[in-house]
């Protein structure tokens, strides 16, 4: 079950938890449990988009700007995008939400 | 016309699923249910039987393909015994959960080690909590009437539960009977087609045993306890149609001769037809003696117990499995836990007995039931009496 947010009392789930919407686990915040995230210094970004190929959880979007940025959402900051990015855009630092 | 037959109680199982109509048997073969599942392999494959049976590697799969199959909405049926239910383990948890209308019938079976193909009820008893609904039977037409009840109590919209239909294995699945078939015109009306709600299809996708974080697993647990307590008053509605309908009558708490009995022994399964023998010679003796079974054993029928027992002095429990290091049988275990809060209330003697396929007869339900009362005057050090082993 993941929708929305789980805060369905008991009696609305549907018989045996079945899920009737297809696709509603994008409703379910799974970036919760992040002790990282990201930090940007677009300044020195050159869009090659290696994080968002990179990224284990596709989280990565272009913004307004063309910049190439984590969806907090779903990103688990597991820093990989920090550790690809060849012109050392994005910085780790502690979760504090 | 009914015409009654004389038959093999697995084979007649294997002919009350033809009346019902099964689309899908998917079933591995175990002694001693093995002549049950081999007489549908027959019947499908001489086309008297329209549905596919799915011959699968083992116990485990063939749930996994029940599961599938009563989730696109086909009547499914499955059996198994002992080690085989043992293994099908992990998927019967999964088939309640996601409310899938299966029906079993579990001929029960001793678990090893020491390998033993004979009856007793460790592998009811290790899967009690599995969140099936579960009648026990005591011969032959029981058995073939509750197979057609369970079926109409899984597949009842206000149900959606799989259902166990246990028979003791050999004692009774490997017995010669007098069955009486009812018509088919007449199992038809009884049992409807199978309407599962939300059945798996392409046009309309939904996902099944999806996965729940914290925040929704405890709803998601109490939603299938409510339903399965909820689903006695459907089962007692069933088994009421079914007596209308075909003239025998089930209730989940069996009871003979227990009006003014101060004594009582308590019995599942097909020993009991052994001890109402019993009772019956003792009531000759002019002795205040009954006996009450359940029939019912998920949901555990506590207000039809309560009521069975509240006059007896003595309740002697006659269990055909052993929880080992714990309080004795687990029947009992459970009777001694429904009845304690009760102001009045017998007296609860355990006996563990009938392990491994060992009979009790008529004269060891005697000695059970003297020995009980004696232990229900004089009390015992023992947290439940073992009967029947060689010292
Ligand atoms: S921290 Fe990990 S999950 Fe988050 S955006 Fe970067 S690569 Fe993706
Ligand atoms: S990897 Fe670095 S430079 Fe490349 S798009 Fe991402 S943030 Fe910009």
């Amino acid at each position: 079950m993941t929708k929305p947010e789980g805060e369905l009392p008991w009696k609305d789930l549907e018989i045996g938890a079945i899920v009737t919407e297809p696709g509603n686990a994008a409703q379910y915040k799974t970036g919760d449990w992040r002790s990282q995230r990201t930090t940007y210094d677009f300044a020195k970004c050159i869009k090659c988009a290696l994080c968002q190929i990179f990224c284990p959880e596709g989280c990565i979007h272009q913004n307004a700007d063309g910049y190439f940025e984590a969806d907090m959402f779903y990103c688990k900051g597991c820093g990989i995008c920090a550790r690809e990015c060849p012109t050392g855009v994005i910085t780790m630092v502690e979760e504090e939400e | 016309m009914v015409k009654k037959v004389g038959m093999e109680v697995s084979v007649a199982i294997g002919e009350a699923v033809k009346l019902a109509n099964a689309d899908v048997i998917a079933a591995y073969p175990i002694t001693p249910q093995t002549h049950i599942v081999e007489h549908l392999a027959e019947l499908v494959a001489d086309g008297e039987l329209d549905a596919a049976y799915i011959p699968v590697e083992s116990e485990h799969s063939a749930m996994s393909a029940c599961l599938g199959s009563a989730a696109v909405g086909a009547r499914t049926f499955t059996a198994t015994a002992g080690q085989g239910l043992e293994l099908m383990h992990e998927v019967l948890y999964v088939a309640s959960a996601m409310r899938l209308p299966v029906v079993m019938a579990v001929a029960n079976r001793a678990l090893s080690s020491p390998l033993s193909v004979w009856g007793d009820h460790s592998d009811v008893m290790a899967v009690r909590d599995t969140g099936w609904i579960q009648l026990f039977t005591e011969n032959g037409q029981e058995v073939v009437d509750n197979v057609f009840c369970a079926f109409r109590i899984a597949e009842d919209r206000r149900v959606l539960l799989p259902v166990m239909v246990h028979l003791d294995g050999f004692h009774l699945s490997h017995v010669i009977e007098p069955i009486v078939f009812p018509e088919q015109s007449v199992v038809d009306k009884f049992l409807p087609p199978n309407k599962y709600p939300l059945p798996l299809h392409p046009d309309k996708p939904v996902t099944m045993g999806d996965f729940a974080p914290p925040i929704t697993y405890p709803e998601a647990k109490w939603a299938q306890e409510v339903n399965l307590r909820a689903s006695k008053e459907i089962i007692l509605q069933t088994w009421q149609e079914f007596g209308k309908a075909f003239g025998r009558h089930y209730s989940p708490v069996e009871s003979y001769k227990t009006e003014d009995a101060k004594v009582l022994l308590l019995t599942m399964g097909s020993f009991s037809e052994t001890a109402m023998t019993v009772i019956d010679k003792l009531r000759g003796e002019g002795r205040k003696v009954g006996l009450v079974r359940f029939r019912l054993w998920r949901p555990f029928p506590f207000e039809e117990f309560r009521q069975a027992v509240k006059d007896a002095e003595t309740l002697i429990v006659v269990d055909r499995a052993l929880s080992f290091g714990g309080p004795g049988g687990p029947v009992c275990s459970e009777v001694r836990s429904a009845l304690y809060g009760e102001a009045k209330k017998p007296k609860v003697v355990s006996f563990v007995a009938g392990l491994g396929g060992r009979d009790i007869t008529q004269a060891g339900f005697e000695t059970i039931i003297n020995k009980g009362i004696e232990i229900s005057q004089k009390g015992s050090q023992n947290e439940f009496e073992i009967f029947g082993v060689r010292d």
